[in-house]
């Protein structure tokens, strides 16, 4: 009998399993087809204008586009359905891991075969930018749009890629503790390495972060290397927090974050304190953080997207590029990846306008210099911090 | 262990999928981005080259490796014993409840610890509340303690199950009869339990070793970047200096060391008895008498609530705890409770395209480690057998052979898949299928390791008996092994599903777009600023851990039909 009672449960259970999986196989990734007809024809007219006089054939096979790029990209469900109507596409996206990874990622692959693993590449900032020309990536292409983007924001010349967005790497704070503890803020560089801001600031590694990789160059650019390394070491003797990532940094030594840490200064986006209160749990009138813009501490990360080399679908792969650019895409960016989008006629979201501080003194660097000098700055720094 | 020509070929067969899985999904990935990153297109001459980047991160990973293997086996073992002798109140839970930390991702196991070791973690708030102190006495952040604390939180439930379960199988007649035979109990455990147990604690001991060896996440996160293993060099060379080559040396490095370290463990703890002497009995747990006993039962408990339920608990509670910050209004926080963070998983803002809802990330994720847990433990299933019957110096060869995915650095294994199999329907599909295979391939070292030592164990002569009277070897493999296999092939069932669930490496690098697993959507959720997002990345991780003890409960009641077990031991008994 007993025998029986659990020859019963393991078929139930093996049934059960079996039904869960034939439930979820095809349903594992999103279905294309479903898309109603409606959203179709309301999201058609709304996307791309410029582009409506192109030829559509609605009946012919949509052409698959693959789009390699990095974890924390992200577009609406519309937007990309209007895209992928209007041009009989069939959009895929490739998550290739961090901005880091997905490069590396990508010239390895092609590196190995002449056929690319994408048709375009969204997502290298400009200080992977030489990293990625070096290997002669992409093949040129000089959008129409291009000549509404500030000339800041493009540092090549060959047009291999093409700016989309940009954000500041800056030093968010604690707008309580500082008012708590009663202790004025930090207005120039050099006032982080005063003893009232002790253990106060949390960086992370520009070994193996982004954005600690950007606050270095930031503070190289302003002082030359000589008066950067007396910097870095004077504020390794105030009691510099060094994290490895981002999100230890901000998570888990940033107080002003819900992880509560003890550091009220951290270097992050200037653009984080909007996320702060877009993403408070109530309401808030004001974000619990605020950005620190002090010359010499905020670096200018351009992001780039390119058609990667002998792709075969080079005419739709141009067209994705001028959707990058359109209006339409451009607005999206701010609310979906925190960042500015390059067009300056592009509106920013009411929330985004009234959250984000900017300012002039940024700094940014000739992907050549940076090239050229990476690899010995992030070692001098490495030695200036722990030995 | 030859036979017969006719066996021979039973073995040859049985060695063929195994050997086949291992060099399609890592000889050939690891061949060809070797030959990559060697090829004059990344290196010229050995320019690329520097011992101190070699050296430095590899003295690091063997002394942490070292020191926090000694630590897991210190706790691991007493409590492995707990668990396999005593029954108290209590017990299954805390026993599953020892599984979760394995399965966490680090983001997360940083995050639990800091609510509680944090410069504001409670631990602190309470020292500094008792003492009065102005400043948290307790700083361990960045520091080798919390490398240490964390890999023994990881790791320590190896060493419960894997030992555990030989353990559990020990026959107590042995030792009973040691007794008989006026042996000390240490005595007894010396000479008689200890080399009986001896090979499953030193396979343990092994994965322990080798995963706190290889370690990634918690040297980079907890022990900050004062500190790098191997592993954190490679990713360091990759990401920051494009040195390729350098980053295949020290693959190559790791590598080896794993070889070797799996040979020598073979050698030291292969067992003195051709067949140990198991029991199926269910009487060998009983509950704790006299004073000594319970002691140690309530104290061990105790150790293991600290250590492994309280900082969970404290994850889970902060996922219902909002900390209010009230608009800049000076003075404490306020804390209420709520569900927001659970109900905000189920919401859209933006109507992003790669928007996942809690829902179908669970079922992703259950349908990888399902796929996952069927190929790692048949797989391992068919090269324990084939290791068992093999002979000695081959069985040697390949039993450490079939131990490398755990030295193959994920950065390096990650980008050799993606070279090897980066078409359809491997990776670019909408399912990529290369993914369970990934997971299948880290969790098969735990496999073999669990089979084997249970495979050794089957007394040959039941075997034999059976023979005799005239069963298949398909009904003796049926009713003879696999009713003394049960245990061990559920923990290796539980190992390979929690291993697949809580994989970060290799599905951050091979997952698509649209099916990101839990950990994965928790490690996009930590990636933004905002407390919501937080929130939801605490509250997918409470899911995860959710779901993994659920997992491990299903599958340790799945109770495989026990009876002819009971009847095979009595035998064995007899036989004997």
């Amino acid at each position: 009998m007993k025998l029986k009672k659990q020859n019963v449960r393991i078929i139930l259970v093996l049934s059960l399993l079996l039904v869960l999986l034939t439930a979820c196989g095809p349903k594992a990734a999103p279905d294309r087809g479903q898309e109603s007809d409606d959203l179709r024809h309301q999201s058609r007219g709304s996307c791309i204008e410029g582009h409506a006089g192109l030829p559509t054939k609605t009946d012919a096979k949509p052409q698959r586009l693959t789009v390699m790029t990095h974890d924390s990209f992200s577009v609406s469900k519309d937007l990309i359905t209007a895209f992928e109507t209007a041009f009989n596409a069939d959009v895929m996206f490739i998550k290739g891991g961090d901005a880091g990874s997905a490069l590396n990622r990508l010239i390895l692959t092609s590196a190995s075969s002449n056929r690319p693993e994408a048709d375009v590449f969204y997502g290298i900032d400009n200080t992977f930018l030489s990293r990625a020309l070096d290997h002669r990536l992409f093949e040129s292409y000089r959008p129409t749009a291009f000549g509404k983007i500030p000339a800041t924001f493009n540092q090549d010349p060959d047009f291999n890629v093409v700016p989309v967005n940009y954000a500041d790497v800056c030093i968010n704070y604690d707008r309580m503790w500082f008012e708590e503890h009663d202790i004025p803020l930090p207005q120039t560089l050099q006032d982080l390495t005063n003893p009232i801001y002790k253990g106060l600031l949390v960086v992370e590694n520009p070994a193996t972060s982004s954005p600690g990789l950007c606050f270095l160059l930031a503070t190289i650019a302003e002082l030359q290397e000589d008066t950067a390394r007396d910097f870095w070491i004077a504020l390794k003797e105030n009691g510099v927090v060094i994290a490895s990532d981002w999100e230890t940094a901000y998570y888990t030594h940033f107080s002003g974050s819900s992880g509560k840490g003890a550091c009220p200064m951290v270097v992050s986006y200037a653009t984080s304190p909007a996320a702060e209160q877009i993403y408070a749990e109530t309401e808030q009138d004001e974000s619990p953080t605020a950005s620190l813009l002090i010359p010499g501490t905020i670096w200018r990360q351009i992001e780039y997207a390119g058609i990667l080399k002998n792709t075969p679908n080079r005419a739709l792969a141009e067209t994705f590029i001028d959707f990058l650019l359109s209006k339409a895409f451009q607005e999206e960016v701010p609310l979906h990846m925190f960042v500015y989008p390059v067009l300056p006629d592009a509106a920013l979201p009411p929330e985004f306008a009234l959250l984000t501080q900017t300012h002039d003194a940024f700094h940014t660097m000739d992907p050549l210099e940076i090239a050229e000098n990476r690899d010995r700055w992030v070692n001098d720094w490495t030695e200036w911090m722990f030995d | 262990m030859t036979g017969s020509r006719g066996s021979r070929f039973k073995i040859f067969l049985l060695w063929l999928i195994p050997v086949a899985f291992m060099l399609l999904f890592f000889g050939r990935p690891l061949l060809s981005i070797f030959r990559l990153v060697f090829s004059s297109r990344f290196s010229q001459g050995w320019t690329f080259f520097s011992w101190e980047q070699l050296t430095r991160p590899l003295l690091f990973s063997f002394q942490q490796a070292l020191l926090s293997t000694a630590l897991t086996l210190l706790i691991g073992l007493p409590a492995a014993f707990l668990f396999a002798r005593f029954d108290f109140p209590a017990r299954k839970t805390l026993r599953a409840f020892s599984l979760i930390p394995f399965i966490l991702p680090t983001v997360v196991v940083a995050a639990a610890f800091n609510t509680l070791i944090g410069p504001r973690g409670w631990i602190n708030l309470l020292l500094m509340d008792l003492f009065n102190l102005s400043e948290p006495p307790l700083s361990i952040l960045n520091k080798l303690p919390a490398i240490l604390l964390a890999h023994v939180f990881y790791n320590t439930s190896i060493v419960i199950r894997i030992a555990g379960q030989s353990m559990e199988r020990l026959n107590p007649n042995m030792i009973e009869a040691a007794y008989v035979l006026q042996a000390t109990p240490f005595h007894a455990w010396r000479t008689v339990a200890l080399p009986l147990l001896l090979p499953s604690i030193g396979g343990a001991a092994m994965l322990a070793f080798l995963f706190n060896f290889t370690s990634f996440g918690v040297v980079l996160m907890l022990g900050g970047p004062g500190y790098a293993t191997l592993e954190v060099a490679i990713y360091t060379q990759v990401f920051d200096r494009f040195n390729l080559p350098m980053a295949g040396v020290l693959a190559i490095v790791q590598l080896i060391v794993t070889w070797l370290v799996a040979i020598v463990q073979n050698r030291v703890s292969r067992t003195l008895f051709g067949n140990a002497m198991v029991t199926q009995r269910n009487a060998v747990r009983r509950h704790p008498s006299g004073r000594k006993e319970k002691i140690f039962v309530i104290a061990m408990c105790v150790l293991l609530i600290l250590l492994f339920i309280v900082p969970l608990l404290s994850l889970v509670l902060r996922s219902f705890v909002s900390l209010d910050a009230s608009g800049g209004e000076v003075g404490g926080v306020k804390t209420a409770f709520t569900f927001r963070y659970y109900t905000e998983l189920f919401r859209n803002r933006h109507d992003s395209i790669f928007y996942a809802d809690p829902i179908s990330v669970i079922r992703h994720s259950l349908v990888y480690s399902f796929i996952a847990t069927i190929i790692a433990t048949g797989v391992g299933l068919l090269a324990s057998y084939a290791i068992a019957g093999s002979g000695k110096r081959f069985s040697r060869v390949m039993e450490s052979f079939l131990m490398l995915p755990l030295g193959a650095g994920s950065v390096i294994l990650g980008l050799g898949f993606l070279l090897t199999y980066k078409h359809a329907p491997w990776t670019s599909g909408r399912f990529p299928v290369i993914l369970p295979i990934a997971h299948a391939l880290i969790a098969l070292p735990f496999v073999v390791r669990t089979l084997l030592p249970a495979i050794r164990g089957i007394p040959r002569n039941l075997r034999e008996v059976a023979a005799v009277m005239g069963a298949s070897p398909w009904r003796i493999r049926r009713e003879v092994d696999f009713p003394l296999l049960t245990r061990a092939l559920l923990v290796s069932l539980t190992f390979s599903f929690t291993i697949s669930l809580g994989e970060f490496g290799a599905s951050g690098f091979l997952a698509n777009a649209y099916t990101a697993t839990m950990p994965v959507a928790i490690f996009r959720y930590m990636s933004q600023p905002g407390a919501l997002n937080y929130g939801q990345g605490l509250a997918m991780s409470t899911l995860l851990m959710i779901t993994s003890v659920a997992g491990s409960f299903f599958i340790e009641h799945m109770r495989l039909p026990r009876k002819t077990g009971a009847h095979t031991s009595e035998m064995c008994l007899i036989g004997e």
